[in-house]
C-alpha cells in the first residue's frame, strides 16, 4: 500500500507549475505522476518523497490535496508482462479505477501504480500470484 | 425579554404612529427651508410642507436615489452648517463618485442607541465581550457598531477587519462572547478556525450579529452550526444612519424597524406605486430625526417585506423580512430574476459544498448565460474525475431546478474565489463591462 497525493487544478495556464514549484521548494521529489483532465479542471496524482510533508505544504498553498491509498505494483520489464498482471486482475474480479506509470524503475522491473477499489483484496490476490507490490517505504526512498 | 429602551421599542402602534407624524412634519420643513436640493423638487412637484398632515400625505412627496447624493457631493444634502458635522463617513466610489454622510453630535447619540438596542435584541449586555470585526474607517460599520457596544457598557474588542488568525487569538483569549462582522467573513473565520484546530468549545462565543450583505437562512443554519452561536440580522445603510436600522429579535422572524426614528415603505420598483403591508417590493426609508443628513424617501433598492403581525417578543415595531437581495446584485437572465441568495441556498443544502461561490454573466451572440464558480472544498474531492464530473451534474441539476434557467456549473480551487473581509463579491456581470 501506498499513499498517493491528489491535487485538484483548474485548467489554467501556471497551475500545475505552481505546484511542482511548491514540492520542488521544500524538497520534495516526484516520483511518479498522472494527470486526469476534463474541459474545466484536473486531477493530478503523484507519489512523491515525502507525501506527509507534502500534503501539507500543498494545503497551506492553497490547494485541494487528498491522500490517496494506491499499489505500485513491480511488472516483470518484459513483452507481455503488464498484460498478464491485468489477466489475473480480471480473473480475481479487482476493479481498476486508474493506473499510470513510474518514473523509473527498479530491479530490471517496471512499476505501476495502481488505484483499485478494494486495496485489501487486490494485494491478496498479488501475493497468491507471487507479483511483487512495493512497501511504502521502499517507494518513497526510490 | 430585555430590552434596551422598552418605552420606545414596545410604544403602541397609536402613540408611534403621533410621534412619527410630528417628527415627519418637522422634518419636511427643516429640508425645505436648509436644503435647497429638496426645496427645489418638493416644488418641482407642486408639494408645500403644509400638505403634510398625515403619515399618507408622505407619498405626495418625491422620492430621493442614490444618484441625488452624488449629485450633490460632498456636503450640499447636509441640513446644518459643517460647525455641527461631527462626523462624515463615505461609501466606496465603485461605481462613480463616492456618497457622503454626515452627522451632529446628536446623530451620532441617535445611533448609538440605536446600535445598543439591536447588541441587546441580540442577547448582548455590559458584560458582554464584543468583537468587532467590522471595517474601521469611512465604511459606517465599525464605528457604529463600536459606539453602540460602548453605550451598551459592553467590553469592546476593535478588531476591524482582516487578520483572521489574529482573529480567532483574540477571540479565544479575551473570552468574546458576541461577535459582529460580515455573514461572509463569519464563516470564513470558522474555515480558518478549523485549519489552526479550535473548536467552538475553545470559545465563549454565544452570538453573533451579521450584516452588510444579503444572505439567506441556509447560511445562517451553516454559520450557527460551524459556530455554535445564535446568528442575528441587522440592516443598515450609510445614507440613512448606518447598521442599526432594523435587527433581529429572538423570534427570528423579521428585523424590527427602529419606527421611532426610520418611516417605511415598501414600492413596487418599477411603478413606484406604494404596496400595502406583506407584498414584496423596494424599501423606502424616510428619516424621522436625522440632523445633518434628512432622507426623504430614499430609495434602498433592497428588496424585502414589511410585516405588522404583533411579535412574539413584544416589540411592536413593524419588521422586514432578511433582505432578498439588492436590485443591484439582481441579474436578470433570459427574464428570470436571480438573486446570489438562491445560489448560495442551493449550494449550501448540497453537502460539503462551500459557500463560495461566484456568478458570473456573459452574452455570447444574443444569448445569456450564467456560469456558476464553485470552489472545491477537501470534504467534496475526489482523485477520480467521475465522483467529480457527478459532483459538478448535480449541482448544475439543483440549481437549473431552484433558478429555472440553463446554468453552467465551473468547480474551481479553492480561495481563487476572493475572501472578503468586508462585503463578499457575489457576481461580475460580464455584459456591463
Ligand atoms: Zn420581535
Amino acid at each position: 500500500m501506498a499513499k498517493q497525493i491528489s491535487v485538484f487544478l483548474e485548467n489554467k495556464a501556471g497551475r500545475l507549475s505552481n505546484v511542482t514549484r511548491v514540492l520542488g521548494d521544500a524538497q520534495i521529489n516526484i516520483r511518479a505522476l498522472s494527470i486526469a483532465d476534463t474541459s474545466d479542471f484536473g486531477i493530478l496524482r503523484i507519489i512523491v518523497s515525502d507525501p506527509v510533508k507534502a500534503y501539507k505544504i500543498l494545503k497551506e498553498a492553497g490547494f485541494t490535496v487528498s491522500e490517496t491509498q494506491v499499489i505500485a505494483v513491480q511488472i516483470p520489464d518484459s513483452p507481455g508482462g503488464l498484460a498478464s498482471v491485468l489477466e489475473h486482475m480480471a480473473d480475481e474480479n479487482l476493479n481498476i479505477e486508474y493506473l499510470y506509470a513510474f518514473l523509473g524503475t527498479t530491479e530490471n522491473d517496471a512499476l505501476v501504480i495502481f488505484k483499485v477499489e478494494d486495496i485489501e483484496k487486490a494485494e491478496a490476490a498479488f501475493k497468491k500470484k507471487e507479483i511483487k507490490f512495493l512497501d511504502e517505504n521502499q517507494l518513497y526512498r526510490l | 425579554m430585555t430590552y434596551w429602551d422598552k418605552e420606545k421599542e414596545c410604544i403602541s402602534r397609536k402613540l408611534l404612529e403621533d410621534l412619527q407624524l410630528r417628527r415627519l412634519k418637522e422634518t419636511v420643513y427643516r429640508v425645505y427651508a436648509f436644503v435647497p436640493a429638496y426645496k427645489e423638487k418638493f416644488d418641482a412637484a407642486g408639494v408645500k410642507p403644509d400638505d403634510i398632515n398625515s403619515l399618507e400625505d408622505i407619498r405626495k412627496l418625491p422620492f430621493t436615489i442614490k444618484s441625488d447624493l452624488r449629485n450633490n457631493y460632498p456636503f450640499n444634502l447636509f441640513a446644518v452648517p459643517m460647525s455641527e458635522v461631527v462626523r462624515i463617513h463615505s461609501s466606496s466610489g465603485t461605481t462613480g463618485k463616492p456618497t457622503v454622510v454626515g452627522y451632529t453630535r446628536k446623530d451620532l447619540d441617535t445611533w448609538s442607541e440605536l446600535m445598543a438596542r439591536a447588541l441587546t435584541s441580540a442577547g448582548a449586555d455590559r458584560y458582554s465581550v464584543i468583537q468587532n470585526a467590522y471595517g474601521y474607517g469611512l465604511f459606517t460599520g465599525g464605528l457604529g457598531v463600536h459606539y453602540g457596544a460602548e453605550k451598551l457598557g459592553a467590553s469592546v474588542i476593535p478588531s476591524s477587519g482582516g487578520n483572521t488568525k489574529r482573529q480567532v487569538m483574540l477571540m479565544q483569549d479575551f473570552g468574546t462572547t458576541v461577535l459582529t462582522c460580515t455573514p461572509s467573513y463569519a464563516l470564513f473565520m470558522a474555515e480558518v478556525m478549523e485549519e489552526m484546530g479550535i473548536t467552538p468549545a475553545d470559545l465563549k462565543l454565544k452570538a453573533g450579529i451579521f450584516g452588510a450583505e444579503p444572505w439567506s437562512e441556509d447560511m445562517r443554519t451553516k454559520i450557527e452550526d460551524s459556530l455554535k452561536i445564535k446568528a442575528f440580522d441587522i440592516y443598515g445603510l450609510s445614507e440613512i444612519i448606518g447598521p442599526g436600522v432594523a435587527i433581529e429579535c429572538d423570534a427570528k422572524n423579521g428585523l424590527h424597524i427602529a419606527e421611532d426614528h426610520f418611516l417605511v415603505e415598501i414600492i413596487d420598483p418599477i411603478t413606484e406605486e406604494v404596496l400595502p403591508y406583506g407584498t414584496p417590493g423596494e424599501l423606502v426609508i424616510t428619516t424621522l430625526t436625522k440632523e445633518a443628513l434628512p432622507m426623504i424617501r430614499y430609495r434602498t433598492r433592497d428588496l424585502t417585506t414589511l410585516d405588522i403581525v404583533p411579535c412574539e417578543c413584544g416589540r411592536t415595531h413593524v419588521r422586514m423580512q432578511k433582505v432578498l437581495g439588492r436590485s443591484d446584485d439582481m441579474v436578470i437572465i433570459r427574464g428570470v430574476n436571480i438573486f446570489p441568495s438562491m445560489v448560495e441556498s442551493v449550494l449550501l443544502r448540497i453537502k460539503g459544498v462551500s459557500p463560495y461561490y461566484l456568478l458570473v454573466v456573459d452574452r455570447k451572440g444574443n444569448l445569456d448565460f450564467l456560469e456558476v464558480q464553485v470552489e472545491v472544498s477537501e470534504e467534496i474531492f475526489s482523485d477520480e474525475v467521475r465522483r467529480l464530473e457527478e459532483l459538478g451534474a448535480l449541482i448544475t441539476k439543483e440549481l437549473e431546478s431552484a433558478l429555472g434557467i440553463a446554468v453552467k456549473v465551473r468547480l474551481v480551487e479553492p480561495k481563487s474565489i476572493a475572501r472578503s473581509e468586508g462585503k463578499a463579491t457575489r457576481v461580475i456581470d460580464k455584459r456591463k463591462i
